[in-house]
């Protein structure tokens, strides 16, 4: 038997699929939300936490539905942990060292992810007040991108015991 | 082996929505732990259903635990396949001990992509995939095979169809019902010859949830439980032309591994998204389709819930139990292309322990007991039906 062809080491097999994928009924209140500039969230019937964003729809500490009612949170907050970046990787946008930070929005009780910009990164601490920077309003869509970044607010620091409960 | 049944079931189904997976699986969990009467952190065990290629997002599943109220933790797992096989996970974890109670769910949302399209993914990529087959194409290749073997006629699979259309009217979750001619139906066009429309499943979005619970706790949750006297998966071989298409051998053997020929089944609920499945399923598991009814619920024909119908299969039989319609009934579940994997249910109104005809009771008693009668055929169907000893 003759074996002269060479052996197939890789083949491209090239498949695509689309999805339309929906956000969810009480996601889609909080993107809207984003549209007006308004950062809304929905309380869990429940335990009453309120979640912003409201992710899947439901509180999965209880497992039930979030309420109907939209919770508008912010738009200041605290930092309630946060991570210096100073490592460059493939990508990233914005030129370390930056700050990453855990962000407690008034009145919500998830925190939420954002970049922390304006502040030297040795400066940032927990319990530091921050307010959102906007985008310019005609860049804005459905997305938390419409808030570029925080910046601290200037207010005084909230202490420890104010925001333990929701680290 | 510890006896166990399905207790309750709930389902939905609607053509599509805009929900989360997770906002349409809360209200079905809850609507199954209600009729069963149980409590979430009263659930020993969880387990779930699901395929991350319908949501196209790996680990999309770990989200469903969301939905469960997983704190403080809780036990729970899940199996990329239809709740069926959920079901089959949460029987075993029973028999170890380590469970009484469980819930399984199975969910898919059809609507957001060609799930035709979407299931033929999982043909081996290096030498179907890249063929570009649908799931209508390579099933036409199974009917195909079988119609010109003259094991099935196109009047047999329009007959199902219009079968299962006209069982459908009432049923909440179907997305077709209604009467129509068999006529009519042959005199369609063919989508992917020789399958026409009504050969092919109508998609949906969906759950499917059921409870199992063990021994005492399936007695104290329900007056009728539906014991799971059998059940058996086994697979075929993965690539189309390296398998009997028409004989379907995993289904015969996990037929013949639940034990299946011995007595009579009344409800069969086979998962057979395309006409000619079903009865080629029917053939392999060796149901009489005269002393069997076939999927009164409609079938996954009606109402395709990737990834629940199988679930709903099993959950339509126990449901003829629970309400008392039914004595012995089967719920078959299928997966991969072709009717590849097989599984098959059993499930008995009657106790598992025989029933015991106490000696001081005549050969024929004058009474029935309610609530103590047992209706099996396997365990004393052919016995005078007398007062009945349960297990306490």
């Amino acid at each position: 038997m003759s074996n002269e062809a060479e052996d197939v080491l890789r083949i491209r097999t090239p498949i695509g699929v689309e999805y339309a994928w929906s956000a969810g009924t009480r996601s889609s209140a909080y993107l809207n939300g984003l549209l007006e500039g308004k950062l809304l969230g929905k309380r869990c019937p429940s335990c009453s936490r309120v979640y912003f964003p409201p992710r899947n729809g439901n509180c999965p500490m209880c497992g039930v539905l979030l309420g109907d009612d939209d919770v508008e949170v912010g738009p200041n907050g605290t930092v309630t942990t946060f991570c210096v970046v100073n490592v460059p990787f493939l990508g990233q946008k914005i030129t370390p060292p930056y700050v990453a930070a855990t962000i407690l929005l008034d009145g919500a009780d998830i925190g939420m992810q954002h970049l922390l910009q304006e502040v030297d990164a040795a400066d940032v601490r927990m319990g530091m007040r921050v307010e959102p920077v906007w985008a310019p309003r005609d860049n804005w869509g459905p997305t938390m991108e419409n808030i570029t970044h925080f910046r601290p607010s200037g207010e005084p620091d909230v202490d420890y015991s104010d925001y333990a409960g929701q680290l | 082996m510890r006896e166990v049944a399905v207790v309750s079931t709930a389902h939905s189904a609607v053509a599509a929505t805009t929900e989360t997976p997770i906002e349409t699986l809360i209200p079905v969990i809850d609507a199954a732990l209600v009729a069963a009467g149980l409590e979430r952190r009263q659930v020993d065990f969880w387990c779930h259903g699901s395929c991350d290629y319908l949501v196209g997002q790996p680990f999309s599943f770990v989200s469903a635990v969301d939905a469960l109220g997983a704190w403080p933790p809780i036990v729970e797992s899940h199996v990329e396949m239809d709740g069926a096989w959920a079901l089959y996970e949460a029987w075993l974890k029973i028999q170890t001990g380590e469970a009484d109670t469980a819930v399984i769910f199975g969910n898919g949302k059809s609507s957001v992509a060609n799930m035709f399209r979407v299931m033929a993914l999982q043909l081996d990529p290096y030498v179907e995939a890249p063929l570009g087959p649908d799931q209508i194409a390579l099933a036409g290749l199974q009917a195909r095979v079988a119609l010109d073997a003259g094991v099935i006629t196109e009047r047999d699979m329009a007959e199902v169809a219009a079968r299962s259309r006209r069982d459908a009217v009432g049923n909440p979750a179907a997305l077709v019902s209604g009467e129509v001619s068999v006529d009519d139906l042959l005199a369609g066009d063919k989508v992917r010859d020789p399958l026409r429309h009504h050969d092919i499943p109508v998609m949906g979005d969906g759950v499917t949830a059921v409870v199992i619970a063990a021994d005492d706790a399936a007695r104290s949750l329900t007056a009728r439980p539906a014991w799971i006297r059998a059940i058996d998966h086994r697979i075929d071989a993965q690539r189309i032309g390296g398998r009997d298409l028409i004989g379907v051998p995993s289904a015969v053997a996990a037929a013949a591994r639940c034990g299946l020929g011995a007595g009579r089944i009344d409800v069969a609920e086979i998962h057979a998204p395309f006409t000619h499945e079903e009865l080629l399923v029917t053939r392999a598991l060796g149901l009489d389709a005269g002393a069997t009814r076939i999927n009164p619920s409609g079938g996954a024909l009606v109402s395709n819930v990737l990834m629940a119908a199988g679930l709903a299969r099993i959950a339509r039989a126990a449901e003829s139990i629970l309400d008392g319609s039914a004595d012995r009934v089967l719920g078959h579940a299928t997966q991969g292309p072709c009717l590849q994997q097989n599984l098959v249910c059993v499930m008995e109104g009657a106790c598992w322990v025989p029933c015991v005809v106490p000696s001081s009771v005549s050969a024929r008693p004058t009474t029935r007991v309610a609530g103590q009668t047992c209706p099996s055929p396997v365990w004393c169907g052919r016995l005078p039906i007398g007062r009945l000893r349960m297990r306490a």
